[in-house]
């Protein structure tokens, strides 16, 4: 393969089914959703020659090549740091195809996170120091009873609140939006759930006094898989072609993935202003290009730091922006438009790019008029997609 | 013969709380804990303080290490209670913190001697020592007097 810049699309996208009980394996999961974003693309398994995951993801890539029947896979990587990275999956097989190294790059993520082991329980089965997590400093939370990613979340977002005057009932807007975007998405586990302020609010607490049931991202079984290859071979393929106009990923100084404690000031996202910065440099491009924004959202008060990181409104207004309306679906930047991992399912934040990638198609249930260009973002990583 | 309706006083309740992670770059710290003494890693060349602890100073890369005594005072910067699901090895749902140290980095404790909806952004707090299971010891906070 010659090795000369090719601008990279997204051609294919495919997904299970989002449930609390697969009743498969995980590798099933990832070979099922592989397969549906290849025959999306219109794209024999057998030509992946490229593949991403997280590091955490269970399945193995040669499991996997064995069920795609792949003949011969070029490229392997995994990305550290938990969902945190997941918009880092499609930066670097942008970046392959880019350097001409790869010419059908797979990236999957499948797992039993609810009926096999549960994120959002104590993770005190895994209390070693793990490389490749990018949560380092845990082992600094557990003997103090921060097991969970809810109370690691808390303990980082009560500054950010406390500085803007941010309430409890400000988040809780967040989750109502997005219910309402999967109360009319057939995929999504809430679909015909949507939920009221006064719901929110009286939903239990799950970390007093910043995260209640509500403000939480499910736990969920499925898998997504992403097929990305070079543009010009994305407009001979079976779908509309997506541009990636630029990804990046940014991981200043002292910022770790969820236990984030240690850089200056935590009422501000470090990670997110240097990935947006990185991100607009390198596409030269501006928040008020944006249509619409996949926001990784684990926890509401993730949403509102991302956006205001991303430039989408100025430090402290995400609460405004939002009360006013504007993450709706006519709002000035529709926002998680399939219900996010709060309403639609946590497959850790790919679920979220599938859904850019639909907007840009204009084939999202939840469809946002004349989508031109679509952020995702993931925290630590964050891309551009354009339609072609 | 004992008599069983006279039984000895209760031994005191074994400690539930999980055991500290010990790391070897982390080692020093721990056995503080152990003795009751509050310390930190500075770099014995240029004498910075850092936190987490590690194997390199950041500033002048040195592998040089120092344990140094800290005052064991600090400030709250953030503070929660983890109310569902039910923190591993708590009786009672602790108040889990970050707490700025006047050394000038944070870390993740519990507050004692106060309720939630009492503790105050900035409040001045002073280290003391609660037993984990497996005989070792974790530095916690309690207010301070200004």
């Amino acid at each position: 393969m010659a090795r000369t810049f090719r601008e990279a699309a997204i051609a294919g996208i495919g997904a299970t089914e989002f449930s609390k009980a697969s009743g498969r394996s995980e590798l099933q999961l990832a070979a099922e959703c592989s397969k549906a974003a290849l025959d999306d693309a219109g794209i024999h398994p057998s030509e992946v020659d490229g593949m991403i995951t997280f590091t955490i993801d269970n399945s193995d890539e040669i499991g996997l090549c064995r069920c795609l029947g792949v003949k011969d896979l070029a490229y392997t990587a995994r990305i550290p740091g938990g969902g945190a990275a997941a918009v880092a999956t499609i930066y670097q097989a942008m970046a392959l195809v880019n350097a001409g190294l790869c010419n059908t790059v797979l990236v999957w993520r499948a797992m039993n996170e609810r009926s096999q082991y549960r994120f959002g329980q104590p993770h005190t089965q895994n209390l070693g120091p793990q490389a490749g997590n990018g949560t380092g400093s845990l082992l600094w939370c557990m003997p103090f009873g921060a097991q969970t990613p809810a109370t690691w979340e808390s303990l980082a977002a009560q500054r950010y609140m406390q500085q803007y005057g941010v309430t409890n009932e400000d988040l809780g807007r967040v989750a109502v939006a997005q219910r309402k975007y999967a109360a009319t998405n057939p995929a999504a586990w809430f679909y015909g759930k949507p939920i009221t302020l006064e719901e929110h609010q009286s939903s239990k607490w799950i970390v007093e006094p910043i995260l209640r049931l509500l403000d939480c991202c499910q736990e969920s079984d499925g898998g997504v898989a992403i097929v990305i290859t070079s543009l010009e071979r994305a407009k001979d393929l079976r779908q509309k072609p997506v541009k990636i106009v630029g990804a990046c990923q940014s991981i200043p100084y002292n910022v770790e993935v969820i236990s984030n404690y240690y850089h200056a000031d935590l009422s501000m996202m470090p990670e997110a202003e240097g990935t947006a910065k990185r991100l607009y440099a390198q596409t030269g491009m501006k928040p008020t290009d944006m249509q619409a924004a996949m926001i990784y959202d684990a926890f509401t008060p993730q949403v509102l730091k991302q956006m205001e990181g991303f430039g989408f409104c100025k430090r402290g207004e995400a609460k405004d922006f939002i009360k006013s309306g504007g993450i709706d679906i006519d709002g000035i930047l529709p926002v998680n438009t399939h219900g996010g991992l709060i309403g639609e399912a946590y497959i850790h934040g790919m679920n979220s790019i599938a859904e850019g990638v639909r907007q840009v198609r204009g084939t999202a249930v939840n469809q946002v008029k004349n989508v031109e260009h679509v952020l995702v973002s993931s925290g630590m990583a964050g891309a551009i997609f354009e339609k072609v | 013969m004992t008599d069983p309706t006279e039984s000895a006083p209760n031994p005191p309740p074994k400690p539930t709380r999980l055991a500290p992670i010990v790391t070897l770059d982390a080692k020093f710290f721990w056995d503080a804990a152990d003795r009751g003494e509050f310390v930190g890693e500075a770099c014995a060349d240029c004498g910075k303080l850092r936190f987490p602890p590690r194997p390199m100073c950041p500033h002048c890369h040195s592998v040089k290490r120092n344990e140094v005594k800290l005052s064991g005072r600090g400030t709250v910067y953030t503070w929660i209670q983890p109310r569902h699901p039910a923190p591993f090895g708590f009786k009672e749902p602790p108040i889990v913190a970050t707490i700025e140290l006047e050394e000038g980095y944070r870390l993740v404790s519990n507050l004692y001697d106060i309720a939630l909806e009492d503790v105050k952004a900035g409040m001045p707090v002073e280290v003391f020592f609660v037993p984990t299971m497996g005989n070792h010891q974790v530095p916690v906070f309690r207010p301070r007097a200004k």
